[in-house]
C-alpha cells in the first residue's frame, strides 16, 4: 500500500515540478525572483530596466524536483518496503 | 557710448553662456542606471545598479571644462537571482556593507570629438570599488540637452547631460576574490553606464 502510494507521489511530484517549471516560463537558467522588461525614456533615450517581482523557477527547482521524485521512486522499491508488503 | 553699451552687451553675454552648470545625477524618475555583465566559461551573469547620484560640473559647449563625481550605491546592485544576489553582496564578494559606494572620481575629459550637441571623448579619473582606488580613462558620449528637463515631467526649467560610457574592469584589481572561481565568475567585468543629468535654471 505505502509502496504503491509512494510511487503514484513520485509520478505526481514529477508531473508538477515539469508542469510548473514549463508553464512559469521553462528557464534554462537560475531561478529568478524578479523579471525585468526594458523601457526607453523618450527625452534622453537612455534604456532602463523596470523590476516585477515574479517566481520563474530554474534548472535547480527542476533538478531537485526530479532527483526527489526519482528518490521517491527509488524508495519504494526498498526490499523492507516489499517484504513488509507495506 | 552706445559702442561701448554694445561691446559690454557682448561681453556679458559671452560670460553667461562660459559659467559652468552643475549637473545632478540623483534621478527621481529612476531611469539612470548601470548594466553590468560577467561571462564565464561555466555562467554568465548580467545585473544592474539603480543607485545613482553625485553631480558633474562644466561648460557644457566645451566638454574639456568638465569635472565631477558619479556614485553607485552598492546595495542597488541587483541579480535576478535571490541566491546569487546575497552572495554577491556578501563579505567573500563585493562586502556592500563595509563598501557602501562605488565611486568614479572625474577628473579631466581628453579626445573630444563634438558632434552638434553630443560629443565623444576620453575621460579620465578615479574608479572605487570595494574600497580600492585605480585610475582609468574611458571612453564616453556626452550629450547636452539645453531646455529639456521640463519635457521630462516636472515644473522646473534646465538642461541635461546625458553620459553613457561602456568599459571593462578587472575584478582582480580590486581585490574581488582574486583569481578565484573563475569558470564560473568572469575576471573581466563589462560596464555599461547610461545616466543623465539636471540643471535646473536658476530663477
Amino acid at each position: 500500500m505505502l509502496t504503491k502510494g509512494m510511487r503514484i507521489c513520485s509520478v505526481v511530484c514529477l508531473a508538477g515540478v515539469l508542469v510548473a517549471w514549463f508553464t512559469l516560463g521553462a528557464n534554462l537558467g537560475w531561478t529568478k525572483t524578479s523579471i525585468a522588461t526594458q523601457h526607453v525614456d523618450e527625452i534622453t533615450g537612455i534604456e532602463f530596466p523596470v523590476f516585477e517581482n515574479r517566481f520563474v523557477p530554474g534548472v535547480e527547482f527542476l533538478a531537485l524536483g526530479i532527483g526527489g521524485a526519482i528518490a521517491l521512486a527509488a524508495l519504494s522499491f526498498l526490499p523492507n518496503l516489499k517484504k513488509n508488503n507495506l | 557710448m552706445k559702442k561701448t553699451l554694445v561691446l559690454l552687451a557682448i561681453a556679458t553675454s559671452t560670460l553667461a553662456q562660459a559659467e559652468p552648470l552643475t549637473f545632478d545625477f540623483k534621478d527621481p524618475k529612476g531611469v539612470n542606471n548601470v548594466v553590468f555583465k560577467l561571462d564565464a566559461p561555466l555562467e554568465s551573469i548580467n545585473g544592474t545598479a539603480s543607485g545613482i547620484s553625485g553631480t558633474v560640473t562644466g561648460d557644457p559647449d566645451k566638454l574639456e571644462t568638465i569635472t565631477g563625481r558619479i556614485v553607485v550605491a552598492a546595495e542597488t546592485l541587483h541579480v535576478p537571482n535571490p541566491v546569487m544576489k546575497e552572495h554577491m553582496h556578501g563579505e567573500k564578494w563585493l562586502d556592500t556593507k563595509a563598501n557602501a559606494e562605488i565611486v568614479f572620481d572625474l577628473k579631466s575629459v581628453s579626445n573630444v570629438k563634438r558632434d552638434g550637441n553630443s560629443g565623444t571623448a576620453d575621460v579620465s579619473g578615479t574608479f572605487t570599488l570595494k574600497g580600492i582606488s585605480k585610475d582609468v580613462t574611458v571612453p564616453v558620449t556626452i550629450t547636452y540637452l539645453p531646455g529639456k528637463l521640463k519635457a521630462r515631467g516636472g515644473d522646473v526649467d534646465g538642461d541635461l547631460l546625458v553620459i553613457r560610457s561602456n568599459f571593462t574592469i578587472n575584478r582582480s584589481d580590486f581585490q574581488i576574490q582574486a583569481g578565484q572561481s573563475a569558470d564560473k565568475v568572469a575576471e573581466n567585468i563589462e560596464v555599461s553606464l547610461s545616466i543623465a543629468g539636471a540643471s535646473p535654471k536658476k530663477s
